[in-house]
């Protein structure tokens, strides 16, 4: 696959079809992906890469890039093109900037993740079948590919591409996935144990922001958190109830545009499973005001912006009690 | 030398807590951090905590000064209170340097009293690394990672750990554990300091060096085009400098109770937007001179500040954490082969 990209890009850069081309470009070592820009047939056939590392989803990068000069070349796997077709609703793409190759995807690990399995020292990784093949410093490790892919690809909700200018390799269906399992264990539990869950959780946070950053639906041009003027500005939680609200506040602030790509999760240094609060909120939309994906398209209204007889009422909140 | 058994290890956790506070890194949600330790409590298995240990001496949050007003009397209080004994156990050799980078910051005049309050309370014992990382380089700031500096050192085999005291805070803790230990050669640790070496010799990065870099190159790198490219992905989060065990910027804040003023500290990032901004505006506005600040500070100013010693301990926490995996010792080779 990475191989045609390469080509493709090359062919495309040449006949003056796009200037620039976003993709992924190799690190120090196997798994040290950076989502990069590339200008010329030389620069791809050096550096760009496409591999099972590439986890980076790259619909939010062209906020910015597609407000340049000239058009930009995106290869966008499965899961990315819902968040570029949330952007576009939202008016934060410049849709005639952009030419979308929809490239498959099987799943996408991590260094991090794999060590986290017990794996140190990664030198080089190769794919055997079902399984990842680790060189490591202290010796060879054969992880299964099922293992070694973490949770939102294990539950990968599509294989389907929701936007494209043109396809390389077969095109996937939208999966019946188990994403919302935990949250369904979550709301199983009692108000203290939900509260002890997401506190030993949310503790961790260093307010690092990445998970904020990374997102395709944070695109405020100033965050109230990062604004001075908004009295509400804060560099580090000062105590746990900070510390709570930042993520609630942010998931809240992204109902209803949430694609659930899992970029939070992934980016996290501390390990918090962000992407659940995310998928709470999926899930009570999908309960009250019928199943909704968001960047399935980029027309419809959202369910939390539209208005509809059928609405719940704010009553809801009593009627479901206070443990859901 | 002292030697103890593992099968003691609680036992040696329990003498070292009974006068002052214990940390050891420990699990936590998947990830090692460290914690104070109680009874039960086991040492992780990973090789490093993902916080580095400069959270001991500069917390992320830290009050500064109160000021209450009551009528038209303004009662200025100091919200320190003494901070107690502590002892934190396993620090890697790469955490064990940051502290005295981070001394050379707080510890010249004026002399930062909080970090010092803390400083002085701690007594750092030392872990030597086994089993290094595919990302560790600290042998390329000449540090010797079996054999790390500390209050005390400790080597741990299979079945037994090993102790020496290099400073009198170290003296002072061999005293109160030294019952539970026999005195043992070090032909042991020998033999485990010559393997982990036979280790680092084979490190991807182990021939990595940011000596091309400072000097009279300063202007050359400052101004190199390379910048745009390597930040262009940057995602301006902090994750690079709030793992980081020498970063130590901060903010000075106020927080309004309504009937006073706490003013606190927080870590702050240079990757931030408001990083620099002052009344005047502000005077890095783009990532790209973000990204270049933290990368210039460790490697070139930092240095050229104090006797060539580099802000950087090659922890390798930021290679293994940003975001976008981009990281220092990319933006440092890449600058490099420019200059060839």
């Amino acid at each position: 696959m990475q191989g045609m990209m390469i080509a493709r890009a090359g062919e495309l850069l040449e006949n003056g079809t796009v200037t620039r081309v976003l993709g992924w470009q190799t690190g120090e070592f196997v798994y040290d992906i950076t989502p990069a820009v590339f200008e010329s047939a030389e620069e791809l056939e050096k550096g760009f890469v496409y591999n099972s590392f590439c986890g980076n989803n790259l619909s939010k990068y062209l906020i910015q890039a597609s407000r340049k000069e000239g058009k930009i070349l995106v290869f966008l796997k499965p899961c990315d093109t819902y968040s570029f077709n949330q952007l576009i609703k939202e008016h934060r793409i410049v849709r005639e900037n952009v030419y979308i190759i929809g490239i498959p995807c099987d799943g996408k690990t991590d260094g991090e993740f794999l060590k986290a399995k017990g794996v140190k020292g990664i030198l080089g990784i190769r794919e055997e079948g079902d399984n990842f093949v680790v060189d490591t410093l202290y010796g060879e490790k054969t992880i299964a590919r099922e293992d070694a892919l973490p949770e939102r690809c294990r539950n990968c909700k599509s294989k389907k591409h929701m936007v494209y200018d043109e396809l390389m390799g077969e095109e996937g269906e939208v999966l019946d996935s188990h994403r919302f399992d935990m949250v369904e264990k979550l709301e199983a539990m009692t108000p203290d144990e939900r509260f002890a869950f997401w506190r030993s959780q949310l503790s961790r946070c260093i307010r690092c922001n990445a998970c904020r950053n990374v997102c395709p639906a944070c695109s405020c041009e100033k965050c109230v958190f990062d604004n001075p003027q908004s009295g509400i500005a804060q560099k580090a939680a000062a105590d746990s109830f900070e510390e709570n609200m930042f993520h609630i506040i942010r998931a809240f602030h992204v109902a209803g545009r949430c694609t659930d790509c899992g970029e939070c999760s992934r980016v996290c240094p501390q390990n918090i499973p962000l992407h659940l609060l995310n998928r709470k909120f999926i899930k009570d939309i999908d309960t009250f005001y019928g199943e909704y994906q968001a960047g399935e398209d980029t027309e419809s209204r959202a369910p939390l912006t539209n208005y509809t007889q059928e609405d719940v009422e704010p009553s809801i909140v009593y009627t479901r009690g206070g443990n859901n | 030398m002292l030697k103890l058994s593992l099968k003691k290890l609680d036992e040696l956790f329990a003498a070292m807590a009974q006068s002052q506070a214990l940390y050891i890194p420990a699990d936590n949600g998947g990830q090692a951090q460290y914690l104070r330790w109680a009874p039960g409590m086991k040492m992780t298995a990973a090789l490093n905590t993902v916080r580095s240990a400069k959270d001991f001496f500069f917390p992320q949050t830290e009050g500064l000064v109160n000021f209450k007003m009551t009528g038209k009397t303004i009662e200025v209080i100091d919200p320190r209170t003494e901070a107690e004994d502590f002892v934190v156990f396993g620090v890697r050799a790469c955490d064990a340097r940051s502290f005295s980078i981070l001394d050379k910051v707080f510890l010249v005049d004026p002399v930062d009293t909080y970090y010092q309050n803390r400083r002085e309370h701690g007594t750092i014992v030392t872990m030597a690394c086994r089993q290094p990382e595919e990302t560790c380089f600290c042998t390329s700031f000449g540090i010797d990672p079996t054999h790390p500096e500390g209050d005390a050192v400790c080597w741990m085999t299979d079945d037994a750990l090993y102790f020496e005291a290099v400073t009198p805070k170290g003296e002072a803790l061999k005293e109160k554990i030294a019952s539970l230990f026999e005195e043992s050669d070090d032909a042991a640790v020998k033999a485990q300091q010559a393997e982990t070496k036979a280790v680092l010799d084979r490190l991807p990065l182990h021939t990595f060096t940011a000596e091309p870099l400072g000097g009279d190159v300063l202007m050359k790198v400052f101004d190199s085009p390379s910048w745009k490219s390597l930040s262009e992905a940057c995602l301006g989060c902090g994750t690079c400098t709030f793992v980081c065990p020498t970063c130590q910027c901060y903010d000075v804040r106020d927080f309004d109770t309504g009937n006073g003023i706490q003013r606190f500290r927080c870590w702050d990032s240079c990757m931030y937007s408001d990083f620099t901004l002052m009344a005047h505006g502000n005077s890095r506005n783009s990532q790209v001179e973000r990204f270049r600040q933290r990368f210039m500070h460790k490697l070139v100013y930092f240095p050229a500040n104090n006797d060539g010693e580099y802000g950087c301990v090659g922890c390798g926490r930021c290679l293994a954490k940003c975001p976008i995996s981009m990281n220092i010792v990319k933006v440092a080779k890449c600058l490099e082969g420019e200059l060839k």
